[in-house]
């Protein structure tokens, strides 16, 4: 393999990685019925939190899961009103995006005055990442498929009132279904500072998680399907960088939409053609 | 008891969110009162604070007002920001570009209505994607938000930058093209007037035509609207196409009203605070009022809270996030499903 390839190669797995890990925990729990459209947030408070632990304790572990953390708490919060308190789960999804937002710029602003302005995460390397998704997507591929827990998120997610008739707990499901969720969110965003910029920038998901949102749908909700997508999306993506380096005439500014328009057209092409879990975003209210 | 609940409901809202941002100012080591103080001052102070706090209910106001008529037909457009944006470049476009030279008398109009076009027309994307490809209106009104501030910032940097070429910003807006100011006052621009005309119109178009009942109908139940002889998708792409006009008309009226012209950031986020502002409103027209005056007061304030008090302006959203989650979980009209 020569360096050409293996740097395309590499730039093809920084595209897709982050758009995998934080997929994969929307998948597991939009088959439980929970639509979280707020995984961007969940990434981006997961991004702050690592570089802020990595820069403290200076390991690559702890920030990891400093990540992983903050995208489970983050989660938790979404969980407490759409699922407990019966709140519309697109209004607050909305709403955890707008709070991750003022939460990471304020959090960011006190702990990093100007002074500190320079500091990097400490950087795992790309290979601990890329084994961390493979392994993931193989956990949720055969959590889903071939255990009974599996089987019964599933039929929380397909029909909530048969699968409670059935005494399976669906609200304890689908609590930690979302709380896997934005702990995979947590860890997207944990790779983006620990691997793919080695600092935070305010607003740095740039609208990742929503990509991922369509990925779920694009892979008809499949796990390995999904990792297909985000990898035909990445290559995609890669081409392109390629394409404006190689001096293609399209002005810098407008190739900058690639994603949202490609991410636009899969929706278009196939939205229609797949059919969701029956009950995703469905509240749940059991009869006591 | 209905009738308090709708007035105690929001005002709750406002008091736990403002409690549990007291609590984090704590955390954070700043003090709350103090930071409660800037605020106020900032926003009501002084005649120009006060005048500042006009101008940012102005497009709250409008972006508001759409999106709690979206809401109500259960239509989530998020799109806010991108059409208030759409509405601002298209205004832009046309006041320096295509029509500089028009005639005085139909250049004003003409700029207003085609943001409030395009607006529309950023909206109708969405809604020809749910009604024709199946896309959920919540996924597409998203991703063309970062489509819409993408090509805001490709303009201002190329075919719209000003003639010296010196920053990103696109040329002064022609005197023609830019709105009046309110008498007596030093920076509040005559669009203001008609946007607070407009709650009490679209009070009257949602309660009180059959037009607004079948919006109503649609998102309280589209299932039974259909057996009724209402067309949900009809419903749908007419509610995206009000709610996005009504953003564009926002951006329009930004740009040749206070800043006089395109560049990026011009919004700080107007399209997200009007979600916030709608559901503190229990996305009624008439509560809108009141929901955009608090919020422009907030926003007119952080920047005074921040330097005063030292806590960054940015925290304001995680106030308007907060009202959001316990207005929709607390305040909010149960859908019955």
């Amino acid at each position: 393999m020569d360096a050409g390839t293996l740097a395309l190669l590499l730039s093809l797995l920084r595209l897709t990685t982050p758009l995998c890990i934080a997929a994969m925990g929307e998948l597991v729990a939009e088959r439980a019925g929970v639509l979280n459209i707020g995984i961007e947030g969940m990434m981006l408070v997961g991004a702050l939190v690592a570089f802020a632990v990595g820069v403290s304790t200076g390991s690559g572990l702890l920030a990891v899961l400093g990540g992983i953390s903050a995208g489970a708490a983050l989660a938790a919060l979404f969980a407490a009103f759409v699922l407990w308190r019966g709140a519309d789960p697109i209004v607050c999804g909305a709403a955890l995006n707008l709070f991750a937002l003022g939460a990471t710029g304020t959090f960011y602003r006190v702990l990093f005055p100007p002074e500190l302005a320079h500091a990097t995460a400490p950087q795992p390397g790309a290979l601990v990442f890329v084994v961390l998704t493979g392994l993931l997507v193989l956990g949720v591929g055969l959590f889903l498929a071939r255990t009974r827990l599996g089987l019964a998120l599933r039929a929380v997610g397909e029909r909530a009132d048969a699968a409670h008739a059935q005494g399976v707990r669906v609200l304890r499901i689908r609590w930690a279904a979302t709380l896997f969720g934005g702990a995979c969110a947590g860890l997207a965003g944990a790779t983006l500072v620990l691997w793919i910029a080695d600092t935070f920038v305010e607003g740095m998901t740039s609208g990742r998680g929503f990509i991922a949102l369509a990925l779920v749908l694009f892979g008809g909700y499949r796990p390995l399907r999904i990792v297909a997508g985000a990898l035909l999306f990445g290559a995609a993506s890669a081409l392109q960088f390629r394409l404006q380096a190689r001096g293609l005439e399209i002005p810098y500014g407008l190739l900058l939409m690639t994603p949202y328009l490609l991410t636009l057209a899969v929706l278009a092409l196939f939205a229609s053609r797949v059919r969701p879990p029956a009950d995703l975003a469905r509240p749940f209210r059991p009869r006591v | 008891m209905r009738g308090w609940r709708s007035v105690l409901a929001p005002l709750g809202a406002i008091g736990i969110a403002l409690v549990a941002l007291g609590l984090l100012l704590l955390l954070l080591g700043a003090d709350p009162l103090r930071a409660l103080g800037a605020l106020m001052g900032g926003a009501f102070g002084d005649r120009n604070a006060l005048e500042n706090t006009l101008l940012r209910m102005c497009p709250l106001l409008l972006v508001g007002l759409g999106v709690a008529l979206a809401f109500r037909c259960g239509v989530w457009n998020i799109g806010g920001e991108g059409q208030l944006y759409l509405g601002a470049l298209a205004a832009s476009a046309l006041a320096t570009r295509v029509l500089p030279d028009a005639p005085a008398l139909l250049l004003l109009p003409l700029v207003v209505l085609g943001g409030a076009l395009a607006g529309a027309l950023w909206g109708g994307i969405a809604a020809a994607l749910r009604v024709g490809r199946g896309v959920s209106e919540v996924l597409s009104t998203i991703l063309l938000n970062f489509v819409a501030l993408l090509l805001v910032a490709y303009a201002v940097h190329g075919p719209l930058q000003e003639a010296s070429g010196a920053y990103p910003q696109s040329d002064l807006f022609p005197l023609a093209a830019q709105l009046g100011l309110l008498p007596g006052t030093g920076r509040v621009h005559s669009g203001l007037v008609l946007a607070l005309l407009l709650p009490a119109a679209l009070w009257f178009g949602l309660f009180r035509t059959a037009a607004g009942l079948r919006l109503r109908a649609v998102g309280l139940a589209p299932e039974a609207a259909r057996y009724a002889g209402i067309r949900p998708e009809r419903e749908l792409v007419r509610v995206l196409l009000i709610s996005g006009g009504l953003a564009g008309l926002a951006g329009a009226l930004e740009v040749s009203g206070v800043t006089g012209r395109l560049f990026e950031n011009l919004s700080s986020g107007y399209g997200f605070t009007a979600i916030a502002v709608a559901l503190l409103a229990r996305l009624h027209p008439l509560g809108v009022l009141p929901a955009a005056a608090f919020f422009a007061a907030l926003s007119t304030g952080s920047g005074a809270m921040q330097r005063v008090a030292a806590v960054p302006a940015v925290t304001v959203q995680l106030l308007e996030a907060l009202v959001i989650l316990i207005s929709a979980s607390f305040a909010l009209p149960r859908r019955t499903d």
